[in-house]
């Protein structure tokens, strides 16, 4: 387990006791901090709407051509059952991409923190 | 005393004792509204599923299921599917950037008063009205499971009233987390033990058992039906049943991850990660769990057949019915006691969050502008607004009686979830613009979408036939000037266009110059809240 990071808990709305506002604003703009939420864009905006797409095609399809998700697949077994059943592995799979992609956004969010820790360090 | 009576006064005892156990640890804001963050991924996991599947998900779903097969099936669909949107948006920021409610993270770059107010207001609605159909279903499904004990209706309701209270005020968060755990855990085992049960009736071989779906024989107004329960369309007809079906796909995929409920769970774990990994546990059980629902719900619908349900309670005791004719009333006790477990730990769970809502969000920082004034008032507020909700649910519930139509709450909660909380979450999180005033119209808009669309839906505006009496009877006698039961559809996206409307309406340069502090936070976690050192 690596040592979690230093930082003062602060209270929501409060004055921050060791970072100021402008300590913020520099970790924004910061390369490495740009370079985490270019990274995680790429994973969670394809994602999400590949995901949404996947599901809403459900119920759309059993709404609107209820005769052809009845086609008969294995046995009495119909598209309709089939393709409810491949959502729970849709999101299985999805959310398993996920936390593979997540350790790398958790290895760019600790440099950040580390970073910021040994400025304020230094000051 | 009848074996039902003496395992439900088992599992009473065993969370008593737990809640005896976490009462002692339960001293400080932290370690009462969210265990000292010291929950592990697994324990939050295993807590989020027993959380969510609700009596509605194990008896609701099964009931479905039986009475009107494929489009059952498509509930449980939606209730995994949702977690996607949980675990890729809301709950590492949430955890990173938040205390211990949603409030917290609109707080930051917002005025934290108006904001907290409404955030707090569509909290209690949602915990409120999704409790008081937990209560009511509780007590009809308690006094049928006990028949023969004596219990009533009123007992049943009291009893499940006066548990969650003591589970909530005595042993908070930590108390509340155990229950959960140990539900889901019986959950999952009950499930899985009626599942090879069902899979055994057909000698184990599937081929066999979705023949059997195939032509399910049931009486429909004395006739004789013969139908294939794996067709779609038995339940959502045309002309709005694509609609409607559309609709509650949206409630539940957006709803979930607004409901207050499953969200303070996030607060419960160390850190961002854990959350993270917390959800992946949940969606495992809840995914392994609903594709189970197959089993249960067609299972009862082959072997017990719908004509001996309606007969025998109705849909509600579908599953505890399939228990019994597989194997006797040992199991059905059983499964009886796991659908009381059940019960309790999601309405502990409503009554945690609703509780510190009221505590964190309106008395400490609405009335007292965020200044606690002596140690431990937090702490106390909320175990007072604990005990007034829970005697509230209990009052409504026994006010409304058994055979309320109270369904229509639960689509209300996720519609409220998804109309009102989820727009504001997300556009705080996301949309540097975002401010104030959108924030407040969002969640009023939402709000009074949802709960509108619902009082002109079909769920509160029919015209019943005269045999329909009493509480059964629809609100308003008329056609329903909204065709939908779940409002999702049009709520969800008047939520958003209030929420940004709103902001685009006003300027609030300070809600903008905040956005970055906000933004690092949710994204790395930099000064989140720390798990208690003991």
């Amino acid at each position: 387990m690596p040592e979690p990071p230093k930082v003062q808990a602060m209270p929501p709305g409060g004055a921050p006791p060791a970072t100021s506002a402008t300590e913020w604003d520099r970790v924004a703009a910061s390369p490495e901090f740009r370079d985490l939420m270019a990274t995680k864009k790429t994973f969670i905006i394809p994602a999400f709407v590949f995901f949404i797409v996947y599901y809403f095609a459900l119920p759309v399809l059993v709404g609107y051509a209820p005769q052809f998700m009845a086609t008969k697949v294995i046995g009495n077994v119909n598209l309709a059952y089939l393709f409810a059943l491949s959502q729970f592995f849709m999101a299985w799979t999805v959310a398993w991409l996920y936390v593979k992609a997540a350790g790398g956004f958790d290895r760019l969010a600790r440099d950040i923190i580390e970073k910021s820790e040994s400025g304020k360090g230094g000051k | 005393m009848s074996t039902p009576l003496v395992m439900f006064l088992i599992f009473i005892a065993i969370t008593l004792g737990i809640t005896y156990w976490a009462s002692k640890r339960s001293t400080g804001s932290s370690a009462y509204f969210a265990a000292s963050r010291r929950v592990t991924g697994w324990q939050n996991g295993i807590a989020v599923a027993g959380d969510y599947m609700s009596a509605a998900s194990f008896l609701g779903i099964a009931g479905i299921i039986a009475f009107q097969g494929y489009d059952g099936f498509l509930f449980s669909v939606g209730w995994l599917v949702a977690y996607l949107t949980v675990l890729l948006v809301v709950a590492e920021p949430l955890r990173n950037a938040g205390k211990y409610t949603m409030a917290d993270v609109l707080a930051y770059r917002l005025k934290p008063r108006p904001v907290r107010a409404m955030a707090s207001l569509s909290t209690l609605t949602v915990s409120t009205f999704y409790m008081i159909a937990q209560m009511v279903g509780a007590g009809a499904l308690v006094a049928l499971l006990l028949k023969g004990s004596g219990i009533t209706f009123h007992t049943a309701v009291i009893g499940v009233g006066v548990l969650m209270i003591v589970y909530v005020v005595f042993g908070g968060m930590l108390a509340t987390t155990w229950v959960q755990i140990i539900k889901a855990i019986l959950l999952m085992g009950g499930t899985l033990l009626l599942s090879i049960l069902v899979l055994a009736h057909f000698g184990f071989h599937l081929g066999a058992f979705f023949d059997a779906i195939g032509h399910v024989t049931y009486h429909d107004k004395g006739q004789e039906v013969v139908k294939d329960f794996l067709q779609p369309g038995l339940r959502y007809k045309p002309p709005y049943g694509p609609l409607e079906l559309i609709s509650l796909g949206m409630a539940l995929i957006f709803g979930t991850a607004g409901l207050p409920h499953i969200l303070v769970r996030f607060y419960t774990v160390p850190d961002a990660k854990t959350a993270r990994i917390s959800v992946v546990w949940a969606m495992v059980l809840i995914g392994s769990f609903y594709i189970m629902t197959t089993f249960l719900g067609f299972g009862a619908a082959t072997i017990v057949g719908r004509d001996f349900i309606a007969t025998h309670g109705g849909t509600n005791m579908s599953a505890p019915l399939l228990a019994q004719a597989l194997a006797g009333d040992i199991f059905f006790a059983f499964i009886s006691s796991i659908a009381f477990a059940t019960i309790l730990a999601v309405v502990a769970g409503l009554t945690i969050s609703a509780s510190t809502s009221f505590a964190h969000d309106f008395w400490t920082n609405v009335i007292h502008k965020g200044v606690e004034r002596k140690a431990g008032e937090e702490v106390l507020v909320a175990r007072i607004s604990a005990f007034v909700v829970g005697a509230v649910a209990i009052f409504v519930a026994i006010l409304l009686g058994p055979t309320a139509n109270v369904a229509f709450l639960v689509a209300l909660a996720f519609a409220v979830a998804a109309s009102a909380n989820l727009p504001v979450i997300v556009l705080s999180i996301f949309w540097r613009r975002f401010n104030t005033v959108g924030a407040c119209l969002g969640l009023g808009t939402g709000l009074v979408a949802s709960i509108g669309l619902i009082l002109i839906g079909p769920s509160l505006m029919a015209v019943d036939p005269p045999t329909v009496v009493g509480a059964a009877r629809h609100l308003f006698q008329r056609p329903a000037i909204f065709p939908l039961e779940n409002p999702g559809i049009l709520s969800i996206p008047l939520g958003f266009l209030g929420a940004i409307l709103g902001t685009l309406l006003s300027h609030e340069p300070s809600a903008e110059s905040k956005f970055n502090e906000l933004l690092v936070r949710s994204n790395t976690g930099l000064g989140a809240e720390k798990a208690s050192a003991h």
